[in-house]
Protein backbone atom coordinates (compact mmCIF):
# COMPACT_ATOMS: atom_id res chain seq x y z
CA UNK A 1 0.00 0.00 0.00
CA UNK A 2 1.02 3.57 -0.61
CA UNK A 3 0.64 4.40 3.09
CA UNK A 4 3.55 2.20 4.22
CA UNK A 5 6.06 4.18 2.19
CA UNK A 6 5.23 7.49 3.83
CA UNK A 7 5.27 6.11 7.34
CA UNK A 8 8.84 4.96 6.81
CA UNK A 9 10.47 2.63 9.32
CA UNK A 10 7.76 3.01 11.94
CA UNK A 11 5.73 -0.13 12.43
CA UNK A 12 2.11 0.25 11.44
CA UNK A 13 1.02 -2.23 14.09
CA UNK A 14 2.78 -0.73 17.09
CA UNK A 15 0.15 1.91 17.75
CA UNK A 16 0.33 5.65 17.38
CA UNK A 17 -0.43 5.47 13.67
CA UNK A 18 -3.85 6.28 12.28
CA UNK A 19 -4.90 3.46 9.98
CA UNK A 20 -5.88 4.68 6.51
CA UNK A 21 -4.56 8.08 7.62
CA UNK A 22 -7.98 8.93 9.01
CA UNK A 23 -8.59 9.59 12.70
CA UNK A 24 -10.46 7.02 14.76
CA UNK A 25 -13.63 9.11 14.87
CA UNK A 26 -13.74 9.78 11.15
CA UNK A 27 -13.02 6.16 10.29
CA UNK A 28 -15.81 4.94 12.56
CA UNK A 29 -18.17 7.54 11.07
CA UNK A 30 -17.35 6.17 7.62
CA UNK A 31 -18.12 2.62 8.69
CA UNK A 32 -21.35 3.70 10.38
CA UNK A 33 -22.37 5.52 7.20
CA UNK A 34 -21.55 2.41 5.16
CA UNK A 35 -23.84 0.32 7.39
CA UNK A 36 -26.51 3.02 7.18
CA UNK A 37 -26.18 2.93 3.40
CA UNK A 38 -26.90 -0.82 3.58
CA UNK A 39 -30.10 -0.10 5.53
CA UNK A 40 -31.27 2.44 2.98
CA UNK A 41 -30.30 0.07 0.16
CA UNK A 42 -32.50 -2.58 1.73
CA UNK A 43 -35.43 -0.17 1.84
CA UNK A 44 -34.89 1.02 -1.73
CA UNK A 45 -34.53 -2.58 -2.95
CA UNK A 46 -37.87 -3.44 -1.31
CA UNK A 47 -39.44 -0.37 -2.94
CA UNK A 48 -38.02 -1.06 -6.40
CA UNK A 49 -38.88 -4.77 -6.22
CA UNK A 50 -42.53 -4.08 -5.31
CA UNK A 51 -42.74 -1.29 -7.88
CA UNK A 52 -41.20 -3.42 -10.64
CA UNK A 53 -43.53 -6.35 -10.05
CA UNK A 54 -46.68 -4.16 -9.73
CA UNK A 55 -48.98 -3.45 -12.69
CA UNK A 56 -47.78 -0.35 -14.55
CA UNK A 57 -49.93 2.25 -16.31
CA UNK A 58 -49.35 1.92 -20.05
CA UNK A 59 -51.86 4.43 -21.40
CA UNK A 60 -51.44 8.06 -22.43
CA UNK A 61 -50.09 10.04 -19.43
CA UNK A 62 -52.55 12.86 -20.15
CA UNK A 63 -55.52 10.53 -19.57
CA UNK A 64 -54.09 9.15 -16.30
CA UNK A 65 -56.50 8.75 -13.39
CA UNK A 66 -55.66 7.39 -9.94
CA UNK A 67 -56.64 3.80 -9.27
CA UNK A 68 -55.78 1.23 -6.64
CA UNK A 69 -55.25 -1.27 -9.48
CA UNK A 70 -51.97 0.05 -10.87
CA UNK A 71 -48.92 2.06 -9.82
CA UNK A 72 -49.36 5.86 -10.22
CA UNK A 73 -47.24 8.19 -12.34
CA UNK A 74 -45.19 10.08 -9.69
CA UNK A 75 -45.50 13.55 -11.20
CA UNK A 76 -49.30 13.19 -11.10
CA UNK A 77 -49.10 12.55 -7.34
CA UNK A 78 -46.59 15.23 -6.35
CA UNK A 79 -47.93 18.27 -8.21
CA UNK A 80 -48.97 20.51 -5.30
CA UNK A 81 -47.29 23.63 -3.96
CA UNK A 82 -48.14 25.53 -0.74
CA UNK A 83 -50.55 28.40 -1.45
CA UNK A 84 -51.27 27.25 -5.01
CA UNK A 85 -54.72 25.76 -5.47
CA UNK A 86 -56.25 24.15 -8.53
CA UNK A 87 -53.03 24.23 -10.52
CA UNK A 88 -50.63 21.44 -11.34
CA UNK A 89 -47.02 22.21 -10.54
CA UNK A 90 -45.47 18.76 -10.95
CA UNK A 91 -42.28 18.13 -8.98
CA UNK A 92 -41.70 21.85 -8.27
CA UNK A 93 -42.03 21.53 -4.50
CA UNK A 94 -39.77 18.49 -4.26
CA UNK A 95 -37.29 20.39 -6.45
CA UNK A 96 -37.29 23.16 -3.86
CA UNK A 97 -36.68 20.60 -1.09
CA UNK A 98 -33.75 19.13 -3.04
CA UNK A 99 -32.33 22.60 -3.56
CA UNK A 100 -32.60 23.41 0.17
CA UNK A 101 -30.84 20.20 1.18
CA UNK A 102 -28.00 20.64 -1.35
CA UNK A 103 -27.51 24.24 -0.18
CA UNK A 104 -27.36 23.14 3.46
CA UNK A 105 -24.72 20.60 2.40
CA UNK A 106 -22.71 23.44 0.84
CA UNK A 107 -22.92 25.54 4.03
CA UNK A 108 -21.74 22.47 5.96
CA UNK A 109 -18.67 22.17 3.70
CA UNK A 110 -18.00 25.86 4.35
CA UNK A 111 -18.28 25.23 8.14
CA UNK A 112 -15.75 22.38 7.86
CA UNK A 113 -13.47 24.62 5.80
CA UNK A 114 -13.71 27.39 8.41
CA UNK A 115 -12.94 24.84 11.12
CA UNK A 116 -9.75 23.78 9.38
CA UNK A 117 -8.64 27.42 9.50
CA UNK A 118 -9.56 27.62 13.24
CA UNK A 119 -12.06 30.34 12.30
CA UNK A 120 -14.58 30.10 15.14
CA UNK A 121 -16.81 32.87 13.78
CA UNK A 122 -16.99 31.17 10.38
CA UNK A 123 -17.85 27.78 11.90
CA UNK A 124 -20.63 29.28 14.03
CA UNK A 125 -22.06 31.24 11.08
CA UNK A 126 -22.10 28.33 8.61
CA UNK A 127 -23.34 25.82 11.19
CA UNK A 128 -26.26 28.17 11.86
CA UNK A 129 -27.10 28.29 8.13
CA UNK A 130 -26.87 24.49 7.97
CA UNK A 131 -29.30 24.16 10.88
CA UNK A 132 -31.69 26.62 9.21
CA UNK A 133 -31.50 24.61 5.98
CA UNK A 134 -32.24 21.37 7.82
CA UNK A 135 -35.23 22.87 9.63
CA UNK A 136 -36.51 24.34 6.33
CA UNK A 137 -36.28 20.91 4.71
CA UNK A 138 -38.14 19.25 7.60
CA UNK A 139 -40.86 21.91 7.42
CA UNK A 140 -41.28 21.27 3.69
CA UNK A 141 -41.53 17.55 4.36
CA UNK A 142 -44.14 18.12 7.07
CA UNK A 143 -46.26 20.09 4.59
CA UNK A 144 -45.81 17.45 1.92
CA UNK A 145 -46.85 14.66 4.27
CA UNK A 146 -49.88 16.63 5.48
CA UNK A 147 -50.97 17.22 1.88
CA UNK A 148 -50.31 13.59 0.95
CA UNK A 149 -52.34 12.31 3.92
CA UNK A 150 -55.32 14.64 3.47
CA UNK A 151 -55.43 14.07 -0.31
CA UNK A 152 -56.63 16.26 -3.15
CA UNK A 153 -58.90 16.22 -6.19
CA UNK A 154 -61.58 13.59 -6.60
CA UNK A 155 -61.77 10.50 -4.41
CA UNK A 156 -60.62 7.19 -5.85
CA UNK A 157 -63.18 4.35 -5.84
CA UNK A 158 -61.78 1.03 -4.68
CA UNK A 159 -62.35 -2.03 -2.52
CA UNK A 160 -60.73 -1.62 0.89
CA UNK A 161 -60.35 -3.66 4.06
CA UNK A 162 -61.71 -1.76 7.07
CA UNK A 163 -62.33 -3.10 10.60
CA UNK A 164 -61.87 -6.70 9.59
CA UNK A 165 -64.14 -6.80 6.54
CA UNK A 166 -64.01 -5.84 2.88
CA UNK A 167 -65.89 -2.70 1.83
CA UNK A 168 -66.65 -2.48 -1.88
CA UNK A 169 -66.59 0.76 -3.91
CA UNK A 170 -65.27 2.81 -1.00
CA UNK A 171 -64.45 6.48 -1.67
CA UNK A 172 -60.76 6.74 -0.80
CA UNK A 173 -59.48 10.23 0.00
CA UNK A 174 -55.85 10.86 0.91
CA UNK A 175 -53.37 8.28 2.05
CA UNK A 176 -53.03 6.00 5.06
CA UNK A 177 -50.92 2.98 5.84
CA UNK A 178 -53.57 0.46 4.76
CA UNK A 179 -54.91 2.15 1.60
CA UNK A 180 -54.58 5.40 -0.34
CA UNK A 181 -56.20 7.31 -3.19
CA UNK A 182 -53.11 7.35 -5.39
CA UNK A 183 -52.39 3.70 -6.06
CA UNK A 184 -51.89 0.24 -4.52
CA UNK A 185 -51.64 0.17 -0.68
CA UNK A 186 -47.89 -0.45 -0.86
CA UNK A 187 -47.37 2.86 -2.68
CA UNK A 188 -48.21 5.06 0.31
CA UNK A 189 -46.82 2.60 2.87
CA UNK A 190 -43.41 2.67 1.14
CA UNK A 191 -43.57 6.45 0.77
CA UNK A 192 -44.23 6.92 4.48
CA UNK A 193 -41.58 4.44 5.54
CA UNK A 194 -38.72 5.53 3.30
CA UNK A 195 -39.21 9.32 3.31
CA UNK A 196 -40.03 9.01 7.02
CA UNK A 197 -36.81 7.09 7.72
CA UNK A 198 -34.87 9.69 5.76
CA UNK A 199 -36.70 12.54 7.52
CA UNK A 200 -35.78 10.99 10.87
CA UNK A 201 -32.14 11.03 9.75
CA UNK A 202 -32.49 14.71 8.88
CA UNK A 203 -34.07 15.37 12.29
CA UNK A 204 -31.25 13.63 14.18
CA UNK A 205 -28.77 15.47 11.93
CA UNK A 206 -30.32 18.81 12.88
CA UNK A 207 -30.16 17.88 16.60
CA UNK A 208 -26.47 16.89 16.27
CA UNK A 209 -25.79 20.09 14.30
CA UNK A 210 -27.39 22.18 17.06
CA UNK A 211 -25.25 20.47 19.73
CA UNK A 212 -22.02 21.04 17.77
CA UNK A 213 -23.13 24.60 16.99
CA UNK A 214 -23.36 25.41 20.70
CA UNK A 215 -20.09 23.59 21.43
CA UNK A 216 -18.34 25.59 18.72
CA UNK A 217 -19.89 28.86 19.91
CA UNK A 218 -18.79 28.13 23.48
CA UNK A 219 -15.22 27.64 22.29
CA UNK A 220 -15.04 23.94 23.17
CA UNK A 221 -13.37 22.96 19.90
CA UNK A 222 -11.06 25.96 20.00
CA UNK A 223 -9.83 24.82 23.43
CA UNK A 224 -9.49 21.30 22.04
CA UNK A 225 -7.23 22.69 19.32
CA UNK A 226 -9.13 21.29 16.33
CA UNK A 227 -12.59 21.26 14.77
CA UNK A 228 -12.63 17.57 13.85
CA UNK A 229 -16.07 17.14 15.39
CA UNK A 230 -17.46 19.49 12.73
CA UNK A 231 -15.90 17.27 10.06
CA UNK A 232 -17.48 14.12 11.53
CA UNK A 233 -20.90 15.75 11.84
CA UNK A 234 -20.39 17.07 8.31
CA UNK A 235 -19.88 13.53 7.01
CA UNK A 236 -23.20 12.50 8.52
CA UNK A 237 -24.96 15.57 7.12
CA UNK A 238 -23.64 14.96 3.58
CA UNK A 239 -24.77 11.35 3.85
CA UNK A 240 -28.31 12.55 4.60
CA UNK A 241 -28.09 14.72 1.47
CA UNK A 242 -26.74 11.74 -0.49
CA UNK A 243 -29.64 9.51 0.54
CA UNK A 244 -32.10 12.23 -0.48
CA UNK A 245 -30.54 12.29 -3.97
CA UNK A 246 -31.46 8.61 -4.33
CA UNK A 247 -34.90 8.94 -2.69
CA UNK A 248 -35.61 11.86 -5.05
CA UNK A 249 -34.76 9.79 -8.12
CA UNK A 250 -36.57 6.61 -7.14
CA UNK A 251 -39.73 8.17 -5.67
CA UNK A 252 -40.30 11.30 -7.69
CA UNK A 253 -38.61 10.86 -11.07
CA UNK A 254 -38.85 7.19 -12.01
CA UNK B 1 -11.34 33.05 27.25
CA UNK B 2 -7.64 33.54 28.02
CA UNK B 3 -6.70 30.38 26.14
CA UNK B 4 -8.34 31.59 22.96
CA UNK B 5 -6.15 34.67 22.59
CA UNK B 6 -3.28 32.71 21.01
CA UNK B 7 -5.44 30.98 18.37
CA UNK B 8 -4.34 32.02 14.91
CA UNK B 9 -7.11 32.21 12.34
CA UNK B 10 -5.71 31.31 8.93
CA UNK B 11 -6.72 33.47 5.97
CA UNK B 12 -9.42 32.32 3.59
CA UNK B 13 -8.24 30.39 0.54
CA UNK B 14 -10.39 31.93 -2.19
CA UNK B 15 -9.73 29.08 -4.65
CA UNK B 16 -10.98 26.50 -2.15
CA UNK B 17 -14.22 28.43 -1.54
CA UNK B 18 -14.68 28.84 -5.30
CA UNK B 19 -14.18 25.07 -5.73
CA UNK B 20 -16.91 24.32 -3.17
CA UNK B 21 -19.42 26.57 -4.97
CA UNK B 22 -18.38 25.06 -8.29
CA UNK B 23 -19.36 21.58 -7.04
CA UNK B 24 -22.65 23.03 -5.77
CA UNK B 25 -23.23 24.52 -9.24
CA UNK B 26 -22.51 21.15 -10.89
CA UNK B 27 -25.03 19.45 -8.57
CA UNK B 28 -27.66 22.10 -9.41
CA UNK B 29 -27.04 21.72 -13.15
CA UNK B 30 -27.32 17.90 -13.00
CA UNK B 31 -30.63 18.25 -11.11
CA UNK B 32 -31.84 20.75 -13.76
CA UNK B 33 -30.94 18.23 -16.51
CA UNK B 34 -32.96 15.59 -14.63
CA UNK B 35 -35.96 17.94 -14.70
CA UNK B 36 -35.54 18.50 -18.44
CA UNK B 37 -35.67 14.73 -19.01
CA UNK B 38 -38.63 14.37 -16.60
CA UNK B 39 -40.75 16.84 -18.59
CA UNK B 40 -39.66 16.25 -22.18
CA UNK B 41 -39.09 12.49 -22.39
CA UNK B 42 -41.69 9.72 -22.16
CA UNK B 43 -41.31 7.28 -19.29
CA UNK B 44 -39.46 4.10 -20.13
CA UNK B 45 -36.39 2.03 -19.48
CA UNK B 46 -34.05 4.46 -21.25
CA UNK B 47 -35.26 7.43 -19.18
CA UNK B 48 -34.88 5.40 -15.97
CA UNK B 49 -31.32 4.48 -16.94
CA UNK B 50 -30.56 8.17 -17.58
CA UNK B 51 -32.04 9.14 -14.19
CA UNK B 52 -30.04 6.50 -12.32
CA UNK B 53 -26.87 7.45 -14.22
CA UNK B 54 -27.26 11.14 -13.36
CA UNK B 55 -28.03 10.20 -9.73
CA UNK B 56 -24.82 8.19 -9.48
CA UNK B 57 -22.95 11.16 -11.00
CA UNK B 58 -24.41 13.42 -8.29
CA UNK B 59 -23.53 10.83 -5.64
CA UNK B 60 -19.96 10.78 -6.95
CA UNK B 61 -19.58 14.56 -6.52
CA UNK B 62 -21.12 14.55 -3.03
CA UNK B 63 -19.04 11.62 -1.75
CA UNK B 64 -15.82 12.56 -3.52
CA UNK B 65 -15.77 16.32 -2.87
CA UNK B 66 -18.21 17.19 -0.05
CA UNK B 67 -17.37 14.11 2.01
CA UNK B 68 -13.74 14.43 0.93
CA UNK B 69 -13.43 10.72 0.14
CA UNK B 70 -11.68 11.49 -3.16
CA UNK B 71 -8.80 12.99 -1.19
CA UNK B 72 -8.40 10.13 1.31
CA UNK B 73 -5.95 7.22 0.93
CA UNK B 74 -6.81 4.46 -1.54
CA UNK B 75 -7.48 1.90 1.21
CA UNK B 76 -10.29 4.00 2.68
CA UNK B 77 -11.75 4.76 -0.75
CA UNK B 78 -11.95 1.08 -1.67
CA UNK B 79 -13.26 -0.06 1.72
CA UNK B 80 -16.23 2.26 1.20
CA UNK B 81 -16.75 1.90 -2.56
CA UNK B 82 -16.29 -1.87 -3.00
CA UNK B 83 -19.16 -2.93 -0.67
CA UNK B 84 -21.44 -0.43 -2.42
CA UNK B 85 -20.56 -1.91 -5.83
CA UNK B 86 -21.72 -5.32 -4.57
CA UNK B 87 -24.92 -3.66 -3.32
CA UNK B 88 -25.56 -2.26 -6.82
CA UNK B 89 -25.15 -5.77 -8.18
CA UNK B 90 -27.68 -7.00 -5.62
CA UNK B 91 -30.11 -4.23 -6.59
CA UNK B 92 -29.91 -5.13 -10.28
CA UNK B 93 -30.35 -8.83 -9.53
CA UNK B 94 -33.31 -8.41 -7.15
CA UNK B 95 -35.19 -5.67 -8.97
CA UNK B 96 -34.63 -6.36 -12.64
CA UNK B 97 -34.39 -10.17 -12.67
CA UNK B 98 -36.30 -11.32 -9.59
CA UNK B 99 -38.94 -8.59 -9.77
CA UNK B 100 -39.59 -9.32 -13.44
CA UNK B 101 -39.75 -13.07 -12.77
CA UNK B 102 -42.22 -12.63 -9.89
CA UNK B 103 -44.37 -10.35 -12.03
CA UNK B 104 -44.61 -12.80 -14.92
CA UNK B 105 -45.02 -15.92 -12.75
CA UNK B 106 -47.90 -14.29 -10.82
CA UNK B 107 -49.48 -13.27 -14.10
CA UNK B 108 -49.50 -9.56 -13.16
CA UNK B 109 -50.31 -7.52 -16.29
CA UNK B 110 -49.95 -3.81 -16.91
CA UNK B 111 -52.99 -1.57 -17.24
CA UNK B 112 -53.68 -0.19 -20.71
CA UNK B 113 -56.90 1.85 -21.08
CA UNK B 114 -56.79 1.71 -24.90
CA UNK B 115 -57.05 -2.06 -25.07
CA UNK B 116 -57.53 -3.74 -21.72
CA UNK B 117 -57.29 -7.14 -23.42
CA UNK B 118 -53.74 -6.56 -24.52
CA UNK B 119 -51.09 -8.21 -22.37
CA UNK B 120 -47.94 -6.17 -22.28
CA UNK B 121 -45.32 -7.27 -19.82
CA UNK B 122 -42.32 -5.97 -21.69
CA UNK B 123 -40.56 -3.05 -20.02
Amino acid sequence: MATTATVGNKSLWAGGVAPLKASYGKLMMWFFLLSDAFTFSGLLIAYAFIRWSAPAYKGNPDDFVFSTEYWPIPEKVYDAFPGVHGQEWPLVFVGLMTFILILSSVTMVLAVEAGQRMDKKGVVKWMLWTIIGGIAFLSCQAWEWAHFISGSGVATIGDVFINGRWVEDYEIMGAGLSFNQYGPPAFAALFFFITGFHGFHVLSGVVINIITFFNAANGMYEKRGHYEMIEKVGLYWHFVDLVWVFVFTFFYLI
Amino acid sequence: MEQTSNVVVQPVDKNKIRGIWKIAGILAIITAIEYVFAFTMDAGLLRNVIFVGLTILKAFYIVSEFMHLGHEVKGLIYSVILPMIFIVWLIVALVELEGGAVKSSRGIVDYNPASSEQVDDSH
